[in-house]
């Protein structure tokens, strides 16, 4: 067989790394080239180009090799698929960074691997990228590297003085689906390597006796992802198991990514449509436990089975469920209950905090803040607005959710 | 009429100069024309800018930031706009903060369309290299932005890209950087040689695709259109697009396949069948118990923390579970609770490294509050699925003596649900026959307050001196 060409390369290890849907590059140091090297980093970050499937491009984000021993069923990279294998050298991806870079194509590198020979070889081989990057090259972009499960610690160190951002994936949302589904891998050392990175942050930022600070940690932290739809676990048992992810490792961010067909798929698995709607709602219930002070089981439980309503958002169908605690007075209404009125964002929020202050806010003054107040009309009262019998009116959720289809006879 | 012209570059600067002036006399926003480049002159002749006037000018540091951002608007009022606000802060400092106020509303509109022009800036600039003849590697970029930006988008690339020389041109000026930015009247559209990566890059842009979703809403809105021209990866958009059905039919088509032969020879070397035999060692049983997912509590903690010490030891110590630090790393009796044990131990001439350390429940039991986990205590049903893991520790470790901390400890060895208060202090007899002596648990000390854990404290260290007594004399 002829060598791959670079672009060859290049064209199957991207195809090979699309599957983690993570692209962010914010959060980390803010550093740039001004004293040497190249690049810069810190702050917000930035998208590149959007590809069609709706996801952003903010790094190069390739395999090193999609070369695999583990047998996943969910993966196109299992060592049981028969898809085309490739592997880059370590300057081939230096130099594919770099000039992507250069070009303002890319804000850094987010680097995973199928796993070769075995784990602490593949963890040492990327740790070897993320240095020559750092070290060799000056490179002050964004690196975010993959944690191989059971890479030696030593290892797992030293990826954290170069990458600002670690991620292991926690795969799926039970256990049980995991053990059945990815043999080789274990939830227990999975979460044992977050738990590991986490304590590692936390003891890169206390100072030693002599005040002197040792060197970051991953300062961007740490994400993980599971795939949504590939086992029988409700919205429910995920957010659970997201709200246990957040409260054990600081994670900064659980990915939820739809499981999508695979070329070359696994007899294990459904050929599926994507739950596309699913993981949005999925996501915006993991923005309200994150930034709206509910926890998982007030978003879990607005619905008995344990699924989000797929037609209306879930902010909007906890406030459906729970319509004895409404409607709210703007003007006296604290904070955390303003949070949870369908409609109102976070900016929204303290934009109204700010603005009652200097008199009665109205309906028009709401609009110009930017609360969608189609939703939020039945849950609010104003000086010139009160819902009356509209929160409690028994057609409440109709008005939000879309109208169903009548179906055709055939 | 009083006309104020404003020169292309640095015009904020130029506004704000003259807004001072003007601003000092109370001129009134009605009777200024600004004019920059583009604007004609004057039919009637205008007034020139009145010397520095009596009144003091002032502007908080939020003002003058929120106006260098609108000043780089397209609007055409913008400089009567930000003089007009200016006037009015004189008098009512407060309305600048207020987010119901018109004018704060239409400047913070303002201000976050050229914020997210600059942005967008800042992705879709894509720089061709150019040939260079000097050591520094040089490229350029064509850019259209929707507002004035060039100044107040460039810095960024200069603090990005220090080791190269680049301009970006735009249609209204140039940025040169070569160590430091200067920027120049516009010339018309240059052309840049072909660049490789730029294939490279195109390939990358096609196959990051996700065939399987489509969601061309979110590229739209964070991709605007209007940008697309400048960016060459969006040409392969619609055939993108026209071919993603066929390939996901084709992945539905294919279907399984058989897995290449090499695979089973992988999996059979690397796969670990797990051994669930009888253990036969101490070793053997945490093996076991590292899998154990005899309670639901494994799917929540991180790992089973097994037990810590002389597996020969004359004295083990039990306690309830692990907690969050224990969780974590994965070893018992490192926390707070663990501390106080530690002092208490060497307070009684107990020696840390001759005892088995462990715990009734080998599973941290918490409920999840933000970013904080919140200890259970476990019910009894999970400390006696977790029994079968504390015998096996019993058998292999064969203590002479064993301290029970606390009621969960007590419960799990002797089978006894009775308050812990009364049988404090006491030795009883353990369901596989050996003493056990039965003392509060370290982290209940740390919760009760001063008077009452100072008492318990004293109960605790005593108990330990009788532990340490009990050992010598046996």
């Amino acid at each position: 067989m002829a060598p791959r060409t670079l672009q060859q390369k290049l064209a199957i290890l991207s195809d090979a790394a699309k599957y983690d849907a993570s692209c962010a590059s914010s959060g980390t140091t803010r550093r740039d080239s001004r004293d040497g090297g190249i690049g810069s980093s810190g702050g917000m970050g930035i998208c590149h180009a959007y590809t069609p499937d709706g996801r952003c491009i903010s790094l190069l984000k390739i395999l090193m090799t999609n070369f695999c021993i583990f047998d996943c069923a969910y993966c196109i990279n299992r060592v049981s698929s028969n898809v085309e294998r490739a592997r880059f050298t370590p300057e081939e991806v230096v130099t594919l960074t770099l000039e992507f870079y250069r070009r303002n194509m890319i804000e850094g590198l987010f680097l995973s691997s199928g796993i070769i020979r075995s784990p602490d070889q593949t963890m040492g081989d990327m740790v070897r990228i993320a240095r020559m990057l750092r070290v060799d090259n000056g490179f002050k972009g964004y690196i975010h590297l993959k944690t191989i499960p059971d890479a030696a610690p030593e290892l797992v160190a030293e990826a954290g003085l170069y990458a600002d951002r670690l991620s292991i994936n926690i795969e799926l949302p039970q256990d049980a689906s995991l053990r059945e589904l990815a043999p080789e891998k274990r939830p227990e050392t999975i979460r044992a390597a977050m738990a590991d990175v986490r304590l590692s942050r936390e003891a890169a930022k206390e100072k030693s006796h002599s005040g002197k600070r040792p060197p970051r940690f991953a300062p961007a932290g740490q994400s993980t992802q599971m795939i949504i739809g590939a086992d029988a676990a409700t919205d429910r048992d995920i957010l659970k198991t997201s709200a246990n992810l957040y409260s054990g490792y600081d994670l900064k961010r659980v990915y939820y990514s739809a499981f999508s067909p695979i070329p070359d798929a696994s007899a294990a698995l459904p050929l599926i449509k994507p739950p596309l709607m699913r993981e949005h709602r999925l996501y915006q219930a993991d923005w309200l436990m994150r930034f709206y002070g509910f926890e998982a089981d007030e978003i879990g439980a607005a619905h008995p089975s344990g699924f989000l309503d797929l037609a209306i958002d879930p902010k909007l169908a906890w406030a459906l469920a729970n319509r004895a605690q409404f409607p709210v007075d703007l003007a006296r209404a604290s904070r955390e209950m303003l949070l949870r009125v369908p409609g109102f964002g976070t900016k929204t929020v303290t934009r109204i905090l700010a603005a009652r202050r200097n008199g009665p806010v109205r309906y028009g003054d709401l609009l110009r803040m930017g609360a969608i107040m189609s939703k939020a009309q039945p849950f609010v009262t104003l000086p010139d607005w009160h819902p009356g019998a509209l929160t409690d009116s028994a057609g409440l959720r109709a008005r939000f959710a879309p109208r169903p289809e009548q179906l055709q006879l055939l | 009429m009083i006309r104020v012209d404003l020169p292309r570059f640095g015009r904020f600067d130029a506004w704000r100069a003259a807004a001072r002036q003007l601003a000092g006399n109370r001129i009134d926003s009605a009777q200024v024309t600004w004019a920059d480049g583009d604007s004609p002159a004057e039919l009637f002749g205008a007034d020139p800018l009145p010397p520095p006037g009596p009144h003091p000018v002032t502007a908080s540091r939020d003002f003058l930031d929120l106006a260098r951002t609108v000043s780089s608007h397209s609007d055409p009022e913008r400089w009567a706009l930000l003089y007009g606000a200016l006037i009015r802060l004189q008098d009512d400092r407060g309305f600048i903060a207020n987010p119901a106020d018109p004018l704060t509303d239409r400047l913070g509109r303002m201000a976050k369309s050229v914020r997210r022009d600059i942005h967008k800036m800042h992705a879709f600039v894509r720089f061709h290299e150019l040939p260079s003849d000097g050591p520094r590697r040089s490229f350029g970029a064509w850019f259209e932005p929707e507002h004035p930006i060039l100044e107040a988008g460039t810095p960024f690339f200069a603090k990005r890209f220090a080791d190269m020389d680049w301009l970006i041109a735009t249609p209204q000026g140039i940025a040169r950087f070569d160590g430091a930015i200067t920027y120049a009247p516009p010339a018309p559209r240059p052309d840049f040689p072909p660049d490789a990566n730029h294939a490279l890059w195109h390939i990358y842009f096609a196959n990051i695709f996700n065939p399987a979703r489509i969601k061309t809403h979110a590229m739209r809105s964070e991709m605007p259109l209007k940008y697309w021209k400048n960016l060459s990866e969006t040409a392969l958009i619609p055939e993108m697009l026209a071919d993603a059905p066929r390939r996901v039919q084709a992945m539905r088509d294919a279907g399984a396949s058989d897995a290449p032969a090499f695979a089973a020879r992988v999996t059979a070397r690397i796969r670990q069948i797990p051994n669930d035999r009888p253990p036969e060692t101490l070793e053997a049983a945490r093996d076991q118990a590292l899998r154990c997912t005899r309670c639901e509590l494994c799917h929540a903690a991180t790992q089973t923390v097994w037990g810590e010490g002389d597996p020969a030891a004359p004295l083990m110590i039990v306690g309830e579970a692990p907690g969050d630090h224990e969780d974590l790393q994965g070893r018992p009796f490192v926390g707070p609770a663990g501390q106080l044990l530690h002092q208490a131990m060497a307070g009684a001439g107990l020696d840390f490294a001759q005892a088995w350390m462990t715990n009734a429940v080998k599973h941290f039991k918490f409920v999840p509050r933000g970013k904080r986990r919140i200890h259970q205590t476990p019910a009894a049903g999970e400390i006696r699925h977790c029994k079968g893991w504390l015998d096996l520790e019993r058998r292999f470790v064969r203590p002479r003596l064993t301290l029970a901390l606390g009621a969960t400890a007590a419960f799990a060895l002797t089978g006894n649900r009775s308050p812990l208060t009364p049988r404090r202090g006491t030795v009883e007899t353990t369901q596989d026959g050996g003493p056990v002596l039965i003392t509060w648990h370290p982290s209940l000390i740390l919760r009760l307050e001063a008077g009452a854990a100072a008492q318990a404290r004293d109960q605790f260290a005593t108990d330990l001196s009788q532990a340490a007594r009990l050992l010598a004399a046996a």
